[in-house]
C-alpha cells in the first residue's frame, strides 16, 4: 500500500518525460518528414530558367498584412521556394492595419495591403527611419450580386447603390429603389464591419469609409453570404470578386452605371478601369533597406515577373504588364 | 375515501411531473450528444477523402491538393507539449499552496477570487497580454515559447481550480490521521493527498489542455502566421497552430479547401483525442491503485 502510494511522482515524472519527449521528439522528423514531399521540390536540382547563376540565397523574409493578398504572396512564395528552397517566407494574416503596425517598425520586411498606407502609419514609418515602396500587383474586383431568380435588378447605378446603403436608409422594398421593380422586400448581404472590402465598398458607394446602414446580414466569412444571396429570391449583397468566380453559377451579377452605361465585372473590364468604381488595387510594400538583402530583392523581382499569371490562378485580376516593369525599376 | 381519492391524484400528478421532467433531462442530455455526432458526421464526411499521408507531409499551398498542415501540426504539438510542461507543475503547486499551505487570510481569499475570475477571462486578453509581456517586453519574439506560456496563463486558472477541488475532496481524517502518528506537512501533502487528488489534478489537465489546444484568437495575437515552410526546431523559432490554418482554409473562396479545413479539424480532433487518451490512461492507473 504505501508501496503504491509513494510511486505518485512516478507519475508526474512520467508525464514529464511524456511532453518533453513529445517536444524533444519534433526536431529529429524534419529531416525525415520532408522527404514524402519531395517530389514537389526536384526542381533545385535542375537549373532554373532564370538567366542568374543559381547563387544559393538564404534568409528569412517575414511578411504579414491583408488575408486579401495572401493568397497571391502564398502563390509566389510557395513557386519561389522551389528555387531558392534555402530562404525562409513566412507569410501572416494580420489584416492590413495589423501588418502596417509591423511593418513601420521594421518588423517585417514586406507588408501585404488591401487599401494604400494611411497617413498616420506613414507617419510612424517616417519617425522609425522606415522607407518603402508602394507596389500593385493586382486588382481586387467588388461584385453586387443578386439571386438567379431576380429579373430585374440587371443593373443598378452608384446612385441607385448609395441610396440602399447609405446610414439611415429607409428602403425596405424594391420598387423604392426604382418605382417599375416589384413591390416586394430586399434583404441584404454584405461583409462584417472589420473587413477591409467592408471599408472600400463603404468609402466607394456611400462617399465614407465605414458608413453604412447597419441593419444587414453581415459575416466576415464570404461563403455565408454566398449561401445567403443563393438561397434568397430578393437577395441584395456585394463581396469580392473571387468569391464570384468561384460561385458563379448560384448568384447573379448586377452591371454597375457610373454614369457611363452599365458595366459587369469581368477580367477585362476591372483590368482596363472600365468597371469603375467597384474595383481597386491591391498592393505589397516593400521595406527599402530590405531591399540590399539578396533574397529580398530577388523575391520581389520573382514576385513581379511571375506574379501575373500566379494572380490569375488564385482568382484575382492581373494588372497590365507595364505596371510589373514600373514595379520592377522601383525597386532597382 | 375522499382523501385516498385526493390521495391518489397528487400521486398521479406527482409521478407524471416526475417523468415530465426526467424526459426533459433526457432531451438536454440528448441535444449536446446530437449536435456532436451532427458535427463528427459532417466533418468525416467533408474531410476524410483529403485525408492522406500527402496532407500531413505537406507545406501550405495554393493548390488545394498539393496543400497541407505540416508545419501547423507541428507547431500545435510543440505548443501544447510546452504548455503541458510549464502548467502542470505551476498549476499543481498554487493548487497545494493554497490549500494546504496558506493560512487562510485576507491574502489567500484575494489571489482566490483573482484566480476565479481569470477562469472567465476571453482568450483573446491573454493573446494580447502575452503579445505585450512575453513577445515585446521579454523579447521572446514570436516564437513557441510566446505562444506556450501565454496559453500556460490561460490554462492555469482552470488547472489551479480542478487541483483545488481535486484535494479538498481528500477527507480531512486522513490528514489527521497522518498528522497523529507524527507525518510533517510535506509528508502528509506527498503521501495521503496527492495519491488521492492526482486523478482529479489529471481530470483538470484534460479539460485545460483540450481548451488550449482549439484557441485561435490568442495564437494570431502572438504569431498570425499560415504560409510556414518549417517544422519549429527550438522553442525560440517561428510557429503556426492547426486552428489558425483550418480558419483561413474556411476562408477561401475555392470549395476545395472547405474539404481541407475538414480534413484539418479531423488531424485535431486526433491529436487532443491521444492527448486526452494519455491522461485518462494515467488517470485511471492512480484510482486502481488509491481504492486498493
Amino acid at each position: 500500500m504505501t508501496n503504491n502510494l509513494r510511486k505518485w511522482p512516478v507519475a508526474l515524472a512520467a508525464l514529464l518525460a511524456i511532453t518533453v519527449l513529445l517536444g524533444a521528439c519534433t526536431p529529429t522528423t524534419p529531416t525525415a518528414a520532408p522527404t514524402p514531399a519531395s517530389p514537389t521540390q526536384p526542381q533545385p536540382s535542375t537549373p532554373a530558367p532564370t538567366a542568374r547563376p543559381p547563387a544559393a540565397l538564404s534568409g528569412t523574409i517575414e511578411i504579414d498584412g491583408s488575408s486579401t493578398v495572401y493568397p497571391i504572396t502564398e502563390a509566389v512564395a510557395e513557386e519561389f521556394r522551389k528555387v531558392h528552397p534555402q530562404v525562409r517566407i513566412n507569410v501572416g494574416i494580420s489584416g492590413t492595419g495589423g501588418g502596417f503596425k509591423r511593418f513601420v517598425v521594421g518588423e517585417t520586411q514586406i507588408s501585404d495591403a488591401s487599401r494604400a498606407i494611411s497617413s498616420s502609419e506613414k507617419e510612424l514609418a517616417t519617425k522609425n527611419n522606415i522607407q518603402w515602396a508602394e507596389l500593385p500587383v493586382a486588382y481586387d474586383g467588388l461584385s453586387v450580386l443578386i439571386n438567379p431568380k431576380n429579373a430585374w435588378a440587371t443593373s443598378m447605378t452608384t446612385a441607385e447603390l448609395k441610396k440602399v446603403w447609405a446610414p439611415g436608409s429607409t428602403v425596405k422594398r424594391w420598387n423604392q429603389v426604382r418605382t417599375e421593380w416589384p413591390d416586394k422586400p430586399i434583404n441584404l448581404y454584405g461583409p462584417g464591419t472589420d473587413s477591409g472590402t467592408f471599408d472600400y465598398f463603404t468609402e466607394v458607394i456611400t462617399g465614407k469609409a465605414k458608413a453604412s446602414r447597419p441593419d444587414f446580414t453581415a459575416s466576415e466569412d464570404d461563403n455565408v453570404l454566398v449561401q445567403g444571396i443563393a438561397g434568397d429570391p430578393n437577395s441584395l449583397g456585394y463581396f469580392g470578386y473571387a468569391y464570384y468566380a468561384e460561385n458563379k453559377d448560384k448568384m447573379k451579377l448586377v452591371a454597375i452605371d457610373a454614369g457611363k452605361g452599365p458595366v459587369l465585372p469581368t477580367v477585362e473590364t476591372i483590368n482596363n478601369g472600365t468597371y469603375s468604381p467597384l474595383s481597386r488595387p491591391i498592393f505589397i510594400y516593400v521595406n527599402k533597406a530590405a531591399l540590399a538583402r539578396p533574397e529580398v530583392k530577388e523575391f520581389v523581382r520573382f514576385y513581379m515577373t511571375q506574379g501575373p499569371k500566379l494572380v490569375s490562378e488564385v482568382g484575382y485580376v492581373p494588372m497590365n504588364t507595364t505596371t510589373y516593369d514600373e514595379n520592377l525599376t522601383k525597386i532597382r | 375515501m375522499k382523501n385516498g381519492l385526493a390521495f391518489q391524484r397528487h400521486l398521479k400528478v406527482r409521478k407524471i411531473k416526475g417523468n415530465v421532467l426526467s424526459t426533459l433531462f433526457l432531451l438536454a442530455t440528448l441535444t449536446g450528444i446530437l449536435v456532436l455526432i451532427v458535427l463528427i458526421v459532417d466533418v468525416f464526411k467533408d474531410g476524410l477523402g483529403w485525408l492522406d499521408w500527402q496532407f500531413i507531409t505537406s507545406y501550405p499551398s495554393r493548390k488545394p491538393q498539393e496543400a497541407g498542415l505540416l508545419s501547423a501540426l507541428f507547431g500545435t504539438l510543440w505548443v501544447m507539449a510546452l504548455t503541458a510542461l510549464f502548467t502542470f507543475p505551476i498549476g499543481i503547486g498554487t493548487a497545494i499552496y493554497l490549500e494546504e499551505y496558506a493560512p487562510d487570510n485576507r491574502l489567500r481569499r484575494f489571489i482566490q477570487t483573482n484566480i476565479n475570475n481569470l477562469a472567465g477571462v476571453p482568450s483573446i486578453v491573454y493573446g494580447l497580454l502575452g503579445l505585450a509581456l512575453f513577445v515585446q517586453a521579454l523579447a521572446l519574439g514570436r516564437s513557441v515559447l510566446a505562444g506556450a506560456m501565454t496559453l500556460t496563463l490561460m490554462s492555469l486558472p482552470v488547472i489551479i481550480i480542478a487541483a483545488q477541488e481535486a484535494i479538498r475532496s481528500v477527507p480531512q481524517s486522513h490528514r489527521l490521521g497522518a498528522f497523529a502518528l507524527g507525518a510533517t506537512r510535506w509528508q502528509v501533502v506527498r503521501r495521503i493527498v496527492m495519491p488521492t487528488a492526482i486523478p482529479g489534478m489529471l481530470t483538470g489537465t484534460i479539460l485545460a489542455m483540450s481548451r488550449a489546444i482549439g484557441e485561435a484568437a490568442p495564437m494570431i495575437a502572438i504569431s498570425a502566421l499560415v504560409y510556414l515552410t518549417f517544422i519549429p526546431k527550438d522553442p525560440t523559432d517561428r510557429f503556426t497552430v492547426l486552428p489558425i490554418q483550418i480558419y483561413n482554409w474556411v476562408s477561401r473562396p475555392q470549395e476545395e479547401f472547405g474539404h481541407l479545413a475538414a480534413a484539418g479539424i479531423i488531424v485535431l480532433l486526433v491529436v487532443l483525442l491521444t492527448m486526452n487518451a494519455a491522461a485518462i490512461f494515467l488517470r485511471n492507473r492512480y484510482q486502481k491503485r488509491t481504492e486498493e
